[in-house]
């Protein structure tokens, strides 16, 4: 409470989450597992977040300690703009989505849904009221009387998502809430999630392993590895301007080609020179990263462009994925819309000439 | 189970033997096919039932030997309910179960909420052991421990009551009433105490609210077997009650050593059907739920 606004950032409008210098270390000794590494992190009030990494990266542990479940071992957590570290969850204005929705058993869909409300001590018209009005949102108003082993998987993740959401907190933390779900059921609770988070306004941040997932729903994604967080930005900024190999490579595909500064662009292994705006000093090792279809085939000799070789060419329906090996041998895929006829008119081995899009080429470092 | 699998057995034996391998493993072995399953079966069932059946039909029988069968009557039960010693001893016998039950059931739901509601600590395993101790320790040991141990008590304070027998009982029931519910609460998910805090109840409101509610059935069991348990004992009261303090069983042991009369199959059958009735609760509240 003591140290409220830094004046850091927006001393008006506190951010929603705040997490500071946050280090998490599981056991001790020679067992012991850092989960999470000075990870500093602003969600803004309203925006959907997403956590994005692959399994073990600490996106959980994250979310424990934001709703309490776990205290840090180092750093602070601040909700709101007040320090929370030492709360605990009952005394936080954020609730859970939880992935295996840990729904009551012993009591009704209703009674779940009002649980949090009833535990404020709401007076029960008000809480009534809540729960009505929580059902019409996630559609299960005729399931009220049920208990919650009655409900079909979709049914039971909507009703832990109403419950979470009935005492209107600052912020719904949700992890990996559709992972249980089918595809097609995926989709639609994607669609769903999007709708509640405009019509309440609430602060999510929303934890998964799917990519496409983040890309599609978030305002902003944070993306994890190894207990460390990478890169925080739209999904549009982590795209394209991926800040390291390992974001490049998780977020989407990339074709990575190992190069070395000269004469102010990219000579690569096989070659051929690539200009690219914004690069190291002469000499320097880099590595570009092309996303495949921001690759151009055109003719063999064309100037300007990257001789190449069809080696495979992958039907995907909309797309074809083209397989070509540069040169010294380096493989470059390209991603084309396939054409009508689904023939994209090159056989494997057919000689061809390589163009990155304009701007689509990316310096990383490590 | 053993009928409809006995005629796949013996489709299966009349089948190639190259079929029955074929099979999945799990279907491959069936213990209820080994040679001379069916004769074991039954020989142990007479075993347990053949004397209990015995003793049932006996107490309604008119003649005042218990071996010669005289006609049917219900002389021995009524004997049995006006006889003042055996009311005595009835009521003492469901007074100390009654309370062993509630004390040993209060410390066993305790000493499974420590034992079960949190992550691994050191020491766990030296702790269940010591729960389950009254298990393990011979009863014998125990009865000739508890005489000594209340001797000199007895000595010391004068007070001579019915407390030494329940809080004897209370002790040698707690590990009957701490497996059930530990058992409970091992199959309810922590994460339901982790959502109930999320969505503000207190640790206290959690409690009432979710762990209670869900480890009920477990308790309800926990304390109809430390029930019966007291019920039943015999070698740790007839050490420490003091004269004029019998139970049923210890009454009945008594009763025994002079005269073998229906009476006694009489009261037996009786507690024997309470015994089968808490126990039958016992398991429907036990069972899982479909
Ligand atoms: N209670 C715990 N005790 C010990 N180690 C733990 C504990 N919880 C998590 N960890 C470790 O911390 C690391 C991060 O775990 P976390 O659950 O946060 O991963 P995650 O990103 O959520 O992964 P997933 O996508 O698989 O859910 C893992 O290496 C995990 O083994
Ligand atoms: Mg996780």
């Amino acid at each position: 409470m003591g140290q409220r606004s830094d004046g850091e950032r927006n001393v008006s409008e506190p951010a929603a989450v705040e997490a500071r210098d946050t280090v998490k270390t599981f056991g001790a000794g020679e067992q012991a597992v850092r989960a999470l590494d000075r990870v500093s992190l602003t969600i803004r009030r309203g925006e959907f977040f997403t956590l994005l990494g692959p399994s073990g990266c600490g996106k959980t542990t994250l979310l424990r300690l934001i709703a309490g479940f776990e205290s840090p071992t180092a750093g602070a957590i601040l909700i709101g703009g007040r320090d929370v570290t030492a709360e605990p969850p009952n005394r936080r204005p954020v609730n859970t989505v939880f992935q295996s929705y840990a729904l009551f058993p012993h009591l009704t869909v209703a009674q779940n849904v009002g649980f949090g409300l009833e535990m404020l001590g709401r007076p029960m018209a008000e809480v009534r009221a809540t729960v009505e009005r929580m059902l019409a949102l996630v559609k299960l108003e005729a399931m009220a009387g049920r208990r919650p082993q009655q409900l079909s998987g979709g049914q039971q993740q909507r009703v832990a998502l109403a419950r979470a959401l009935a005492p209107a907190p600052q912020v719904l933390l949700l992890d990996e809430p559709l992972s249980a779900l089918d595809l097609k059921l995926r989709k639609e609770m994607q669609g769903e999630l999007k709708r509640l988070q405009h019509e309440t306004g609430i602060t999510f941040v929303f934890v998964t392993h799917d990519q496409e997932e983040a890309l599609t729903m978030s305002d902003r994604i944070g993306v994890m590895s190894a207990g460390r967080l990478l890169q925080v930005g739209p999904p549009r900024e982590i795209y394209n301007r991926p800040v390291n190999r390992f974001v490049a490579d998780f977020i989407g595909e990339s074709n990575f080609l190992p190069g070395r500064v000269e004469r102010g662009a990219v000579r690569l292994g096989s070659g051929d020179l690539v200009s690219v705006p914004g690069l190291p000093p002469e000499g320097t090792a880099v590595t570009i990263a092309v996303r495949p279809e921001q690759v151009r085939i055109g003719a063999a000799g064309e100037p300007g462009t990257i001789a190449a070789t069809l080696t495979d060419a992958v039907y995907f329906g909309t797309d074809t994925h083209c397989h070509l090996a540069l040169a010294d041998g380096a493989e470059v895929v390209a991603r084309l819309q396939s054409p009508p006829s689904g023939e994209i008119g090159l056989a494997p081995g057919a000689r061809v000439g390589l163009r990155f899009a304009e701007g689509a080429v990316q310096v990383l470092g490590d | 189970m053993a009928v409809p699998d006995a005629g796949t057995a013996a489709a299966d034996r009349a089948g190639a033997p190259a079929r029955r391998v074929a099979r999945r493993p799990g279907r491959a072995f069936s213990v209820t096919r080994l040679p001379g399953f069916g004769l074991v079966a039954v020989t142990v069932f007479v075993l347990l039932y053949a004397p209990i059946a015995t003793l049932i039909v006996y107490s309604f029988n008119d003649a005042p030997t218990i071996s010669v069968w005289g006609g049917f009557s219900l002389r021995w039960y009524a004997d049995a309910w006006a006889n003042q010693q055996v009311k005595d001893a009835a009521l003492r016998s469901l007074l100390i179960a009654s309370f062993a039950a509630a004390i040993s059931t209060t410390v066993a739901t305790m000493a499974a909420l420590g034992t079960t509601r949190r992550g691994r600590f050191p020491g766990q395993t030296f702790i269940y052991v010591m729960i389950n101790q009254p298990l393990m320790v011979p009863e014998i040991v125990t009865a000739v421990a508890l005489l000594i141990f209340f001797a000199a008590i007895k000595v010391a304070t004068g007070y001579q009551g019915l407390g030494y027998l329940i809080l004897a009982h209370s002790a040698f029931c707690v590990p009957f009433a701490y497996l059930p519910i530990r058992a409970r609460l091992e199959s309810m998910d922590l994460s339901l105490e982790t959502a109930a805090a999320d969505l503000y109840a207190t640790p206290w409101q959690t409690f009432r609210r979710v762990t209670l509610p869900l480890m009920a059935p477990g308790i309800a069991a926990g304390a109809m077997l430390a029930f019966v348990i007291s019920l039943d004992d015999v070698i740790i009261t007839e050490f420490v009650k003091s004269a004029g303090q019998d139970t049923l069983p210890t009454y009945m042991l008594g009763k025994l050593r002079r005269a073998i009369t229906p009476e006694v199959n009489a009261i037996s059958t009786a507690l024997l059907g309470l015994t089968v009735l808490l126990l039958t609760a016992f398991f429907l509240l036990t069972r899982k739920r479909g």
